[in-house]
């Protein structure tokens, strides 16, 4: 048995509402946000200059446009790997998810996106507002990249969410995730093109971080938003962010009717 | 307490402390596979944020005045600092769990400092990995920049190793006392202690002023590394800030503020808590 479309709507509701509590967190966020902002100018900023102006093709604006952009969506996209779901599937509560009429991938996706989208509000607008004020975006150059954009934003928080949660079934199999989780947030960080646009990376590396899903969470939507990127190649950007976005739901899937199969829940 | 009293005692009131610590070692040891894991986790982000560093410096051949090989002996610094202080009292960062949980009420019944019992609650052998990276990066670096061998030389590094661990040793101290203030907004002192991490790692002479305020003298992240790093390989960093060439060697006076600055946060914190009733 599986939930209506409007019962995801209503877990997505729901988890916009559930963030909306945390105020005092949202303004801690902002305030990381910022300053890591500043200090990513500070270096960014010398680097494009000691290079005459130009780095692999980012000038200073187009680096402010990455910075402020990639920071204003740190507090919507998961890189950090912690999921109340990974403590369910330990504990084995999440056979009681099961036991709910809706798709426990389903349900855990709406919720995350919900969370996702809200923390555009306190943290994510007045982020890029700080980076708009005090240091300076350009716009970017084609009117079509701010909803192209907003696409490509919707779809990177939804990978981001999809891909956490093949990260907490993992916890089907193995008892102990927080290594895994721990692994997850060093690696992610980094291949989504964080502190360090992925195309700096020496070949290999930027090869390395294109076969993950992590630069389709921060790095894709950031270069389209900015417009680094424009036509083909903005949408080309969105086009593998789609593709990523069939894969873990898939992956998901698979996992959780295997993983469900494995399920062990300890009564007594 | 007379002079006499304390020589004795000190190895008998060290005792539950060593007793403490032996056993966090030999639990975190005998789960063997999942010590494996957090050692490589550990290695693998002490790795990630050289690769941060040293993927920026590929690109260019300088930036504010340092090149490849002084900004991996100013991130090798400021690295094997923040590893240590981070192994010692990381979990400060813990205090808001143990607020929320109410679990903080058990450390103040017992009848020892409490800084003491949280520095030992929960002492990560793991992170002894990430260290490993900076010391390999500070023999490198040291290899690259070739400093000349001389007392000098060998003086100013340990003098900056021992104040870069201390002032973050203070930043921990200094955040875990906000956030008995703060409790969920314990993120904004993320802003400052991970922040004056990433930081230390930054050669001075690119901030502005607001950040050289806040980063280069309130909380002192550029004596932590940079400053050090420009006394030793004479570089011309400290005169466009306007410091004398020696100001690498205030880097004991940076450590003392930040002590100063844990120490009141810390005591206004722990004054403030009330408990976690029931």
């Amino acid at each position: 048995m599986r939930g209506s479309g409007r019962t995801y709507w209503r877990l997505l509701v729901a988890g916009f509402r559930r963030q909306s509590t945390y105020r005092l967190a949202a303004l801690g966020g902002l305030v990381a946000n910022a300053t890591f902002g500043f200090l990513k100018v500070a270096i960014l900023f010398a680097a494009v200059r000691a290079a005459g102006g130009e780095l692999e093709g980012y000038d200073v604006g187009a680096i402010s446009a990455y910075i402020w952009v990639s920071q204003a969506m740190l507090g919507s996209v998961n890189l950090n790997g912690r999921t109340d779901l990974a403590e369910r599937i330990r504990t084995g509560d999440v056979a009681v998810d099961f036991l709910r009429p809706v798709d426990v991938q389903g349900a855990f996706v709406a919720t995350e996106v919900g969370r996702s989208l809200f923390a555009f509000l306190p943290r994510g607008l007045p982020t890029l507002a700080i980076g708009v004020l005090v240091v300076g975006v350009p716009l970017p150059d084609h009117a079509w990249a701010l909803p192209l954009g907003l696409v490509s934003l919707l779809l990177a928080v939804t990978i981001s969410a999809t891909t956490v949660y093949l990260l907490a079934t993992s916890g089907f199999w193995i008892v102990e995730t927080r290594g895994l989780q721990i692994l997850y947030m060093v690696l992610s960080g980094f291949l989504a093109g964080l502190f360090i646009p992925i195309w700096f990376f020496p070949e290999w590396l930027a090869v390395l971080a294109s076969a993950t899903p992590f630069p389709a969470m921060l790095m894709y939507p950031t270069d389209v938003l900015s417009g680094r990127v424009d036509g083909s190649g903005a949408l080309m950007h969105v086009l593998v962010q789609v593709g990523w976005l069939l894969a873990t739901v898939a992956a998901g899937q698979w996992l959780t009717r295997a993983g469900r199969r494995r399920l062990e829940v300890q009564g007594g | 307490m007379s002079r006499t009293d304390t020589a004795p005692g000190l190895a008998a009131r060290s005792a539950p402390y060593r007793a403490v610590i032996a056993s966090r070692v030999s639990s975190q040891r005998s789960h063997r596979t999942s010590f494996r894991v957090d050692l490589l986790s550990s290695l693998l982000v002490g790795l990630v944020e050289l690769a941060e560093v040293a993927v920026l410096y590929l690109q260019v051949e300088r930036i504010g005045g340092l090149d490849l090989a002084a900004a991996l002996l100013v991130f090798a610094i400021a690295d094997v600092g923040f590893s240590v202080a981070d192994m010692v009292v990381g979990h400060c960062d813990n205090i808001p769990t143990y607020v929320r949980a109410g679990t903080l009420d058990v450390f103040y019944l017992r009848p020892q400092p409490l800084l003491l019992q949280l520095m030992t609650s929960d002492l990560q052998l793991r992170r002894i990995a990430r260290a490993a990276v900076g010391v390999v990066a500070l023999v490198v670096a040291l290899g690259l920049t070739d400093p000349p061998f001389t007392v000098r030389t060998v003086a100013l590094l340990v003098v900056a190793l021992v104040s870069a661990t201390l002032c973050f040793a203070a930043m921990f101290v200094w955040a875990g006392g906000v956030q008995f203030f703060l409790i969920d907004g314990a993120e904004t002192t993320n802003a400052f202690v991970y922040g004056g991490r990433y930081a230390a790692t930054q050669p001075a002479t690119v901030w502005g002023r607001p950040l050289l305020v806040v980063f280069g003298f309130f909380f002192p992240m550029a004596f932590t590394a940079y400053l050090p790093v420009v006394t030793l390989l004479d570089l011309d960093g400290g005169q466009q800030l306007g410091l004398p060439g020696w100001i690498g060697w205030t880097a004991p006076l940076a450590a003392l503020w930040a002590w100063a600055l844990a120490a009141v946060s810390w005591r206004l914190g722990v004054r403030h808590y009330q408990g976690g009733g029931g």
